[in-house]
């Protein structure tokens, strides 16, 4: 497969404008700026682009709402808070290749009758903040960004939010709050941000990796775009890999490869021909996966068939070295951290479970304890009022489903039997 | 007090967005540079700049990890030991830090050369073990190149 959001990028000057121009970068804005935004929208319908932040809301949906909504101004958010244990995608993206993404977000801004855009970059990418500042400059000393896009009546003014460390902002009302200079807490929904999002406007808060499809969806058309990958959910996907794997990485292949290939032929399979123990398909508030269970297409439509979810595309490989038991610990101790305190059930139940799956780990585990895990975990589990608290619920929830003996183990003989 | 140019680039961030209250986050950034952590002549200088009460500014700026809310070594040392960093011996590393250079989580070493935060995934996985020092990304990380890479720091 052609490289549409990695192109170009060993290059060591890749981000610099003009090798981005010289590579092609840049032409499909002055075609999109030909085209009516309905259009635009159009395409992107035809091109069946879902969002690739984690939950895979169809692109063309979301901004067909915010685009109906008559307030104005409108604002355009990329969501570059890559917050998510184990990913590492969009790195890349905002690195090597900015003027992707700037050149997806005047796109979108344009098709959006949106005139200001950010990009919410999380306070753990200070290079990243240097270069995207650098290339926003470029694209202004250019004219693709400011008051005549192109020549044409067209504005779009561009600026680098900086988070601050903290994962929940991730979470498109949090980014908001964030944005407008508050702590990050979600907003319940309804309404929602294509109607009332930041400063109170229409707001469509978009994945890096998902507005850096819009200059090749413009490129190629929606038509060709949808025969790339899943038919159900088409087009490129970065898949990031880590743990105990022979070439870690981040790769861009089909929307819906295979996870089995993903880990063996793509990445070499595991790392010094160790066994493999677990997968985390999809970062770490995903499904765990036993070794058996890798038949799956990595896709949004997918994944949920076979158990798990796409997530963020970060598949984390472990091998038989690894305590599955600490591995939850650790992830509960990232989501106690990680809870904004808004609502009782995740405030309260995470520190509960991380507190509980420590006593396992260290050898006090009593009996009843994975029970007691199981029911506090029924009793985050929908009842919070944003994703992070299912997430953290769901991630006990699977590994004692396929790991339950592990936990049996831990507790019977007062802790871990591997070493390290 | 916030130097002369500090206090242009707050402004400068300030003409970025729609309301001042927008800048705050950025402006912390900014005053934390100038002195070092958010101490209270901190909070004071973005809160007359950009009119925002201190107690607000403070109710924010706490909510957020990555702010320096106490006075910090000259280097600041981020070691991830999320669970792709951990599996491949982030933990390790934590012991090494605390044995060779005294450095505890949270904590600053003796002569306040370095401290050791402790942080959720830094977006460095398919490297681990990784940390930043300062803004400065290392990856691939063991022992013998932590000794390296904080001899480069006084
Ligand atoms: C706890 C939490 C953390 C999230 N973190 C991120 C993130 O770091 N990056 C991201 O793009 N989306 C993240 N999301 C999803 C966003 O809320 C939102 O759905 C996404 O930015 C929409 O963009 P997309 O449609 O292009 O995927 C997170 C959601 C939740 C609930
Ligand atoms: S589920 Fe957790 S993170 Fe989400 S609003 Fe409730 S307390 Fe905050």
């Amino acid at each position: 497969m052609e490289k549409v959001l990695l192109k170009n990028i060993d290059n060591p000057d890749s981000a610099d404008i003009g090798e981005y121009r010289k590579a092609g970068g840049y032409r499909s804005l002055p075609k999109a700026l030909e085209l009516e935004p309905k259009a635009i929208i159009e395409e992107v319908k035809k091109a069946g682009l879902r969002g690739r932040g984690g939950a895979g809301f169809p692109v063309a949906m979301k901004w067909t709402f915010a685009s109906s909504d008559p307030k104005f101004p409108k604002y355009l958010l990329c969501n570059a808070d890559e917050g998510e244990p184990g990913t590492f995608k969009d790195r890349p993206i905002l690195e090597k290749n900015p003027h992707l993404l700037i050149e997806g977000m005047i796109i979108s801004g344009y098709t959006l009758k949106a005139e200001y855009g950010y990009i919410y970059l999380r306070g753990e990418y200070p290079e990243a903040k240097h270069i995207l500042d650098k290339a926003i400059a470029q694209a202004y000393e250019n004219g693709f960004l400011g008051e005549k896009i192109a020549g044409k009546d067209v504005r779009f003014h561009l600026a680098v939010h900086q988070g601050a460390g903290a994962y929940i902002c991730g979470e498109e009302t949090a980014l908001i709050e964030s944005l407008e200079g508050d702590r990050g807490q979600p907003r319940i929904k309804p309404p929602f941000p294509v109607n009332v999002g930041a400063f109170s406007m229409p707001t469509v808060v978009n994945n890096v990796e998902t507005l850096s499809n819009l200059p090749y969806i413009i490129e190629i058309g929606g038509e060709a775009y949808s025969k790339i990958g899943s038919p159900d959910c088409p087009g490129p996907k970065l898949y990031c890999v880590s743990g105990h794997i022979e070439k870690p990485g981040v790769y861009e292949l089909p929307m819906g490869t295979i996870l089995k290939d993903i880990i063996y032929t793509h990445c070499g399979g595991i790392k010094g021909g160790g066994k493999l123990k677990a997968v985390i398909p999809g970062g770490i508030s995903t499904p765990v996966l036993p070794p058996d269970k890798l038949d799956c297409p990595m896709d949004f439509v997918n994944m949920p068939k076979h158990g798990s979810m796409l997530g963020s595309g970060a598949v984390i490989v472990m091998d038989e070295s690894v305590c599955l038991v600490k591995v939850c610990y650790r992830a509960l101790k990232f989501f106690e951290h990680e809870s904004c305190g808004k609502c009782t059930p995740c405030r309260e139940g995470t520190g509960w479970l991380r507190s509980i799956l420590g006593r396992i780990e260290d050898g006090s585990g009593v009996d009843g304890d994975i029970e007691l895990l199981l029911s506090v975990s029924g009793n985050i589990m929908g009842k919070t009022f944003c994703p992070l608290g299912d997430g953290a619920a769901s991630v006990v929830q699977n590994f004692i489903k396929h790991f339950r003996p592990e936990f049996e183990d831990h507790i019977k003989n007062a802790g871990c039997s591997l070493k390290n | 007090m916030l130097s002369e140019a500090a206090i242009k680039e707050i402004e400068a961030i300030r003409a970025k967005y729609p309301t001042a209250r927008a800048a705050l986050l950025p402006a912390i950034y900014v005053a934390q540079r100038e002195f070092g952590w958010l101490s209270p002549e901190a909070y004071e200088a973005v809160s007359d700049i950009l009119g925002i009460p201190k107690a607000i500014a403070r109710g924010v700026a706490t909510f957020y990890a990555m702010y320096r809310h106490r006075p910090m070594g000259r280097n600041v040392v981020q070691l991830c030991t999320n669970v792709s960093c951990m599996i491949l011996g982030a933990e390790k590393l934590v012991d090494f830090l605390k044995n060779r250079y005294s450095l505890e989580p949270g904590g600053t070493d003796p002569d306040g050369r370095f401290s050791l935060v402790i942080m959720e995934c830094i977006g460095a996985c398919g490297t681990a073990p990784a940390m930043l020092v300062n803004e400065d990304f290392y990856e691939n990380l063991t022992e013998k190149y932590i000794e390296e890479i904080l001899g480069k720091y006084k």
